[in-house]
């Protein structure tokens, strides 16, 4: 413990590998995700180059697999770009809610890690902000959790390129995302709000899933927003998470 | 429009809306009602990707026993609220998930 407050490259390497950590089961889920997408891609008719690149370009899962789609379908160019744009509206979201953290942090952190801003990278990192506040280590456990899935997203749109789908369905890996969010956010519902907060927003994302282009978890999302702020106000002002 | 084209656009609008609030926190007053709001969006968000994930088989709802999901999720989430162990929580739905396909 005291050697740690001494050395400050000790508390990064500590910060960075327990970001990395919270990852490892997204990671799980992630890893079929990005060797459907490089095989998908593939198969749309990008060059295998276009499609490995997209990963580190869009760096977005959802995203990429719809532009794989809508590239197959010689959609217009200008329709996928918004199409990109609308799928990824919720990192806005995102952006708000971990922005008051990094306030202080320099133009080049900001920029590093909004690049690394998935859902993936955003879940465990707002827990984490939640738990413990701002330290001196936080920044550097959101760089571990979005390095590592940036990391897992690209070998795995490679190993899916020149391998196919080589994880048969029936392990059913991608199964790990939803449980991580479960095991995330079950634990911090612990008020009235934020659990019917979840609840309405859930409730929601299955009425609206209908919508094109994800708009539907935005919908839920937003209404879910709506919901846990209004209680809260009605209820008990200082109420939180 | 070239493939390169749509993917650099593509990407720097992914990259500015991850980088907007973030760049802008601090620029202007941020309303209470806002500042509050912020702290749902992980439970919302989150259970709007989870729902459909456990609720809905091929588009359509399941409420029945055949969806697997469902019931393993809900494992999960009393293991979840009781245990508020992440890797405990995962191993058991990832369990009670291989157990339901396998035997059932």
């Amino acid at each position: 413990m005291n050697e740690k407050a001494r050395n400050p490259a000790l508390r990064v390497a500590e910060g960075f590998w327990a970001g990395v950590r919270a990852e490892v089961p997204l990671l799980v889920g992630v890893f079929p995700f990005g060797m459907i997408y490089g095989a998908l891609a593939l198969d749309a008719g990008l060059s295998t180059v276009a499609a490995q690149m997209m990963s580190s370009m869009v760096f977005a899962g959802s995203a990429q697999f719809i532009t794989a789609q809508l590239v197959r379908e010689s959609t217009p160019g200008l329709v996928v770009v918004l199409t990109i744009a609308v799928v990824n509206l919720r990192h806005m979201l995102y952006s708000a809610s971990l922005a008051p953290y990094i306030a202080a942090l320099s133009l080049r952190w900001k920029v590093l890690l909004s690049y690394l801003l998935t859902d993936e990278a955003y879940a465990p990192t707002i827990i984490r902000y939640e738990k413990d506040g701002i330290t001196p280590s936080a920044h550097w456990f959101w760089l571990g959790a979005g390095f590592s899935l940036w990391f897992t997203w690209q070998i795995s749109t490679a190993l899916g390129i020149f391998l196919g789908t080589a994880i048969p369905e029936s392990w059913s890996l991608d199964f790990a995302l939803p449980l991580t969010f479960i095991a995330m956010i079950v634990p911090v519902l612990k008020n009235r709000p934020a659990i019917a907060a979840a609840l309405s927003a859930g409730i929601v994302a299955l009425a609206a899933y209908s919508l094109p282009y994800k708009l539907g978890l935005i919908v839920a999302a937003l209404v879910g927003i709506a919901v846990g702020t209004f209680l809260e106000g009605r209820k008990s002002p200082g109420g939180r998470l | 429009m070239n493939i390169w084209l749509v993917m650099l656009l593509g990407g720097l609008i992914t990259f500015g809306m991850r980088f907007s609030l973030i760049y802008l926190f601090g620029r202007f007053e941020i309303p209470e009602t806002m500042r509050r709001a912020l702290h749902y969006v992980p439970p919302a968000v989150l259970s709007a990707i989870i729902f459909p994930e456990l609720f809905l088989r091929d588009g359509t709802m399941n409420l029945t026993l055949d969806n697997y999901r469902l019931i393993a999720g809900l494992i999960a989430v009393l293991v979840a609220w009781f245990s508020k162990n992440t890797l405990i929580t995962i191993i058991a739905g990832m369990l009670a998930l291989f157990l339901l396909q396998f035997f059932l």
